[in-house]
């Protein structure tokens, strides 16, 4: 039978703990769950290739948020990721990571990920952040994955790839009971029971479209559609910030990082058309990306890389990293279009908006033990609420994840699925390959994250946002009556766009909630410019309520590591000012 | 509503005479995260069956006959 051709079928299988995801978090999450327990059946369910899946795919260039003693202390960067978020941050997450990160980055190491050393044989660590030091470059950092599959394989985590995770199973008494998966080839239903399931399913990448308009020209994997932030929600788990969008600088076009963290610490920078710096600092903050957004609008614009002032040996060294680990095509990009380093500078814009804790503090929200609002389920990674905690924070939340999904595993029996919810799932993933006529998912797709850009991107304004929203109900009103898929792959694409729509919705509904502006450009209300820090020092909590979206507010938790007063605006002077 | 074949020129483009999906070898379609890759009916050899590019590179450098080569999507070039 030829592949891609729709079957019509459904299995079942139990597992103690699922992970679902395997890019970064979820390997190192399904391997400390083995590990904490190895006689128990971890299964890892990925949407493509475990070997070649999520955000680290072609490996990763450095850990940008490595706490190394030494350089840096747990309280010192725990202040510097709560001041970069505008304070709002439940530090123990933060705190929790910190300390135990560095333990994570020996782990890697014996796995034989390499990290830059200098000739002492010390981590080689750079400062790129505002006030730290906490990048450690990987110049050999294409083995990542590589490094990974050789420890699931060498643990016993059984591997099911090419399956997509569609709804979260609850049991009668709340807790989680496991999942519904399709098959991306055969479009067979799975399954899966489980005692505990830990969510590592990336970003929400395929949100806003690229400027280029081909639709998976994204910053993020585009394989990360969001369907982890869909799935969290209809299963009732809550989402924290989902107004903190995430917006990245980038090579125009390219669409990748430039990237400041790695040349940077060379002498490279942030440059305006007169070649002249204009911001402190080129740590992604919101803060930064609203100058860097007022500049590319301004007379001095476009916002460019430079590195042509550097020795010829710099910028080799500098492309050796840019040019073979995490984006490799950079190379092949930059040679199309003529552009030599050495001579020329490197055109940047920003990118589409998306949802990410790798870099801003949105997700599904999660204590420090990454557990969720819903027992028995986990997140972690870039779709969890962990604000900027990037590759090492995937793999060091992962870790928690892991260990503390096993216990609750151990603690508990498998919770009774509802057999009349798996057929109505089965009918709703189902519905797009039953209609003989209709739109195909790539024209409700194109429109989604053409309205999401329209709309939904900064600067926001109300009056757009519900105009934006009452455009994005037409259109699932198309998607969910006459959304046709002929293949499997075409399904895939089905219930990708339906990640996408949800996420937009909750994009939309959670940037309306906060009627202040906040997190620099992540989160400009331009009818409501101000920061409002008494009435909305607080996290927003989004989650469905009796099949409603609603948002609260919630406390910021006391802090662990105080901040003085003098302290709290130090991301907001972000320009770079004219000295005399 | 009829449907239209819409044409684009594709990224990913495959050496047939390096290719040895024809003896059994599925690497590049195994490893793409978009899952765009297939082989084809005709001619045995692999080819980009969907334009859904990350132009993230995973075909080419695990191919072992060196046969994919991934080019920058047209429309970011």
């Amino acid at each position: 039978m030829a592949m891609d051709e729709i079957v019509d079928g459904l299995s079942e299988v139990s597992c103690d703990v699922l992970v679902i995801g395997g890019g970064t978090a979820g390997p190192m999450a399904a391997l400390k769950a083995k590990m904490k327990n190895p006689k128990a059946n971890v299964v890892l369910l990925e949407k493509a290739n475990v070997k070649r899946s999520g955000a680290i795919s072609m490996g990763m260039d450095g850990l940008n948020n490595a706490v190394i003693p030494g350089y840096a202390t747990p309280e010192q960067y725990t202040k510097e990721i709560t001041i970069a978020n505008d304070g709002i941050v439940d530090q123990k997450a933060v705190y929790k990571y910190a300390q135990s990160c560095y333990g994570i980055i020996e782990e890697l190491d014996s796995f034989g990920i390499r990290f830059l050393k200098n000739e002492n044989g010390d981590y080689a660590v750079k400062k790129v952040h505002h006030i730290g030091t906490y990048v450690l470059p990987m110049p050999n950092g294409e083995t990542v994955k590589k490094a990974l599959y050789r420890q699931l394989r060498r643990a016993r985590i059984l591997i099911s790839n090419r399956y997509m995770a569609t709804r979260l199973l609850k049991s009668s008494d709340g807790r989680i009971a496991g999942a519904v998966s399709v098959n991306t080839r055969t479009a067979e239903i799975l399954v899966i029971k489980a005692k505990a399931v830990i969510l590592c399913m990336g970003a929400a990448g395929r949100l806003g479209l690229p400027t280029s308009g081909y639709m998976f020209g994204t910053y993020e994997n585009a394989a990360n559609s969001g369907d982890g932030y869909a799935m969290a929600y209809h299963a009732g788990a809550a989402l924290a910030n989902l107004e903190c969008f995430q917006i990245n600088p980038l090579i125009k076009d390219y669409n990748g990082p430039a990237c400041a963290y790695v040349a940077g610490p060379f002498g490279a920078y942030t440059a305006n058309n007169e070649d002249r710096r204009f911001i402190e600092c080129d740590y992604w903050s919101g803060q930064m990306m609203l100058e860097f957004y007022n500049e590319l609008l301004s007379g001095k614009g476009p916002v460019f890389l430079q590195l042509k002032h550097l020795h010829d040996k710099t910028i080799e060294e500098i492309e050796h990293t840019l040019h073979k680990v995490e984006r490799p095509t950079r190379g092949l990009f930059q040679e199309g279009r003529g552009v030599d380093y050495r001579k020329e500078s490197i055109e940047m814009h920003i990118s589409e908006i998306g949802f990410c804790s790798g870099h801003s503090a949105s997700g599904v929200f999660v204590d420090d033990n990454a557990r969720t609002t819903v027992p028995g389920l986990y997140a972690a990674g870039d779709m969890a609420s962990v604000p900027h905690n990037y590759m090492l924070g995937a793999f060091t939340n992962g870790s928690f994840a892991g260990l503390d999904a096993m216990e609750f595993a151990d603690n508990h029996d498998f919770g009774e699925i509802d057999a009349g919810e798996i057929a109505m799932e089965r009918e709703r993933v189902m519905a797009p390959t039953k209609r003989e006529d209709g739109i195909p998912p790539n024209q409700i797709e194109y429109k989604t994250r053409r309205l999401v850009n329209d709309y939904l991107q900064p600067p926001k304004v109300t009056r757009k946002y519900e105009l934006g929203m009452r455009r994005l109900a037409e259109v699932r009103e198309d998607m969910q009556e006459r959304m046709i898929a002929r293949n499997a792959h075409e399904l895939l694409r089905a219930l990708e766009v339906q990640s996408i729509m949800d996420c937009a919705d909750m994009a939309a509904h959670a940037s309306l909630f906060r009627e202040e502006s906040r997190w620099g450009l992540y989160h400009w209300r331009t009818d409501f410019p101000e920061k409002d820090n008494e009435n909305w020092f607080c996290h927003t909590l989004l989650s469905k309520q009796d099949g409603r979206m609603t948002s609260e507010k919630r406390e910021v938790q006391p802090y662990v590591v105080p901040i003085a007063d003098d302290e709290k605006d130090l991301y907001d002077k972000q320009r770079i000012r004219a000295s005399a | 509503m009829p449907l239209a074949t819409y044409q684009t020129s594709v990224p990913v483009v495959v050496d047939d005479a390096k290719c040895i999906a024809d003896k059994g070898c599925t690497v590049c379609v195994d490893v793409c995260p978009l899952d765009v890759l297939r082989i084809s009916d005709m001619t045995g050899k692999a080819f980009m069956a969907y334009d859904e590019c990350w132009y993230c590179m995973p075909c080419e450098a695990d191919c072992p006959t060196g046969a994919v080569t991934v080019n920058i999507p047209y429309l970011l070039r």
